[in-house]
């Protein structure tokens, strides 16, 4: 497994963070050794086994539907980074 | 009373029960050490005035039925505390102030305990020495120069350098122990689903685990027992009978099967750290504990199996920092940019590192190769430990290949930097609840700690002989001052 610029480039499209040639190159460095190190998993046949998805072993709880916090609008905006009183505000999207 | 920041927990507690200290002098003394101690970069942020004013109020009309009655303490700034900033560490949330408090957190409050403020620890908990913050490194208190362990490293600074009685920390891959072994001080990890996850800045979802720090592994017990509860905001906390830590330790642990996993000596293990091992045997059998060789036959796969699973839940759980309803925002020329270069410019390196692993392993045509390989691991290591405890009742093993580093040692080479956590991450994988204690030095006079590892469940057997060994083991932490101005 070589991980090139090309392929970081679709990372860090896929992860929206942007990276510049530079930064790039570092992280493609980066990537590949720590992949080096990750591929030693595949001295393990693991055909047979089950996945371990959480090692908690309970299955999801239900809960009533109901509302629970009411009027925390303020709150909820109150770490927006852009100041507006109502609503979060993002860069235009539509032409 | 002198020397109020060099007490115990349970003597500070007793102090102020007896009415020989008060909760404002207790929160006074250590308020004016944390001043006197910047150097140590532990504080992100300080609420000493708060502090004070809750100290008074706790004078005025005392409860000595809490469990952690006026104790003033510091938190590590991953843990959402309501109006306080917390930042986990990055410029992402660099102003972010929670409207919420985290249910381990409120379980402290609640028992009487008082915050002094906020604890330095690696950007999202992601690191083994607290270098990737972005308020910069803390100094071990142990020596100047010398990283404090991480991603926990503030708090364990802050405890190892007596700014705080106890605190709180993080466990990941090995972001309690590790920090405690580096420092000198007790870390428990406890078992996935024991204390609860709501409020905390999620890293991986299916690793993470608050835990104690502390001075000692009465200390320990004590803390844990005031923030495990079961908890219906976090959907896989666990409804379990949950002992009284602190009032069911004992040392008496005759008869106990003590494991030792063949697997945990590593090539290049340096020979103080086998010695160490060794010396922890033979507490153990001092103890009266019976000492049984195990296997662990997949112990070197928990690494990279490791560095699959949290940059996978990582790279999905940070994905809400988008620049849109809290933190950080850079400016951008449309939506998508601004995504962009908000979250380039607001994480670090080793987080954008991990959010590209973990991108990459879940991305269209790499998923079965690499994640789904990594559960089927996962479970192949799981596997091992639930075979192991058919025979003995826990585990020992050192807590660290190595005692403390130097800070920018291993900085620039991220692999070598992971190797730190070979000896604690197969525990997160597996759930599993574990503690670091203090068992000796190295030859340099730093540190070194032995881990003891329990079933599912079982903090109480962990923490009963890491109570026994504690007493056979004698550990005099070597505190010089130096930083203190």
């Amino acid at each position: 497994m070589n991980i090139d610029l090309k392929t970081i480039k679709h990372i860090s499209k896929l992860s929206r963070i942007s990276v510049d040639e530079k930064k790039a190159e570092k992280l493609a460095g980066d990537l590949n050794s720590i992949f080096k190190f990750i591929e030693k998993l595949n001295e393990l046949k693991t055909d047979k086994v089950e996945p371990l998805t959480s090692v908690a072993e309970t299955t999801l709880r239900l809960r009533s539907d109901e509302v629970k916090s009411e009027n925390i609008r303020d709150q909820i905006i109150k770490n927006s980074p852009e100041e507006n009183e109502d609503f979060f505000v993002v860069p235009k999207v539509v032409e | 009373m002198s020397d109020i920041t060099s007490q115990s927990l349970s003597s500070l507690i007793n102090n102020i029960k007896n009415k020989k200290l008060s909760s404002e002098e207790a929160t006074k003394a250590f308020i004016d050490r944390s001043n006197k101690s910047k150097e140590l970069n532990t504080y992100v942020t300080e609420d000493f005035s708060n502090a004070i004013l809750k100290a008074k109020k706790f004078d005025e009309k005392p409860n000595f039925d809490l469990k952690l009655p006026g104790i003033p303490m510091a938190v590590k700034d991953l843990f959402c505390t309501k109006d306080i900033k917390t930042t986990a560490g990055s410029k992402i949330l660099e102003n972010f102030i929670p409207t919420y408090e985290s249910t381990v957190t409120q379980n402290i409050w609640n028992e009487g305990a008082i915050l002094l403020g906020k604890l330095n620890c690696d950007e999202f908990a992601m690191g083994s020495s607290n270098e990737t913050s972005f308020f910069g490194n803390v100094q071990n208190p142990i020596d100047k120069g010398l990283v404090p362990g991480g991603s926990s490293g503030g708090s364990s600074a802050a405890v190892s350098g007596q700014l705080t009685p106890i605190t709180i920390g993080t466990d990941t891959g090995g972001s309690i122990r590790q920090p405690a072994s580096f420092t000198g001080t007790v870390g428990l990890k406890p078992t996935y689903g024991s204390c609860s996850r709501y409020g905390i800045v999620a890293f991986a979802s299916s690793l993470d685990q608050a835990g104690p720090m502390a001075q000692n592994v009465q200390d320990c017990a004590l803390l844990q027992e005031v923030i495990s509860s079961y908890d219906t905001k976090d959907s896989t906390s666990i409804d379990f009978n949950r002992n009284e830590y602190s009032k069911e330790l004992t040392k008496e642990i005759k008869g106990k099967k003590i494991g030792i996993p063949k697997e945990y000596r590593v090539d290049g293990m340096p020979k103080e750290i086998e010695d160490l091992w060794q010396k922890g045997i033979e507490y153990a059998k001092d103890c009266g504990a019976e000492i049984i060789d195990i296997s662990l036959p997949h112990t070197s796969y928990a690494l990279p199996t490791y560095y699959i699973v949290a940059p996978a839940e990582a790279s999905s759980n940070l994905a809400r920092y988008d620049g849109v309803k809290y933190g950080f925002r850079a400016k951008g020329e449309n939506l998508i940019d601004m995504y962009e270069k908000t979250r380039s410019e607001g994480f670090g390196a080793e987080v954008q590192r991990r959010i590209m692993i973990g991108t990459y392993v879940l991305s269209s045509g790499y998923y079965d190769a690499y994640y789904l390989k990594a559960q089927k691991v996962r479970k192949l290591i799981k596997n091992d430990f639930d075979e192991a405890y058919k025979k003995v009742d826990a585990i020992l093993t050192p807590s660290t290949p190595s005692s403390a580093f130097k800070i920018g040692e291993k900085k620039d080479d991220p692999v070598s930097m992971y190797l730190n956590d070979i000896f604690t991450v197969p525990v997160n994988l597996a759930g599993l609840p574990a503690i670091s204690i203090p068992a000796g030095h190295d030859e340099k006079g730093y540190p070194l700690g032995l881990q003891i590892i329990g079933k599912a469940f079982k903090e109480q057997e962990v923490l009963n002989i890491a109570y026994a060994m504690e007493d056979k083991i004698g550990f005099q932490n070597k505190i010089t001052d130096w930083w203190i101005k």
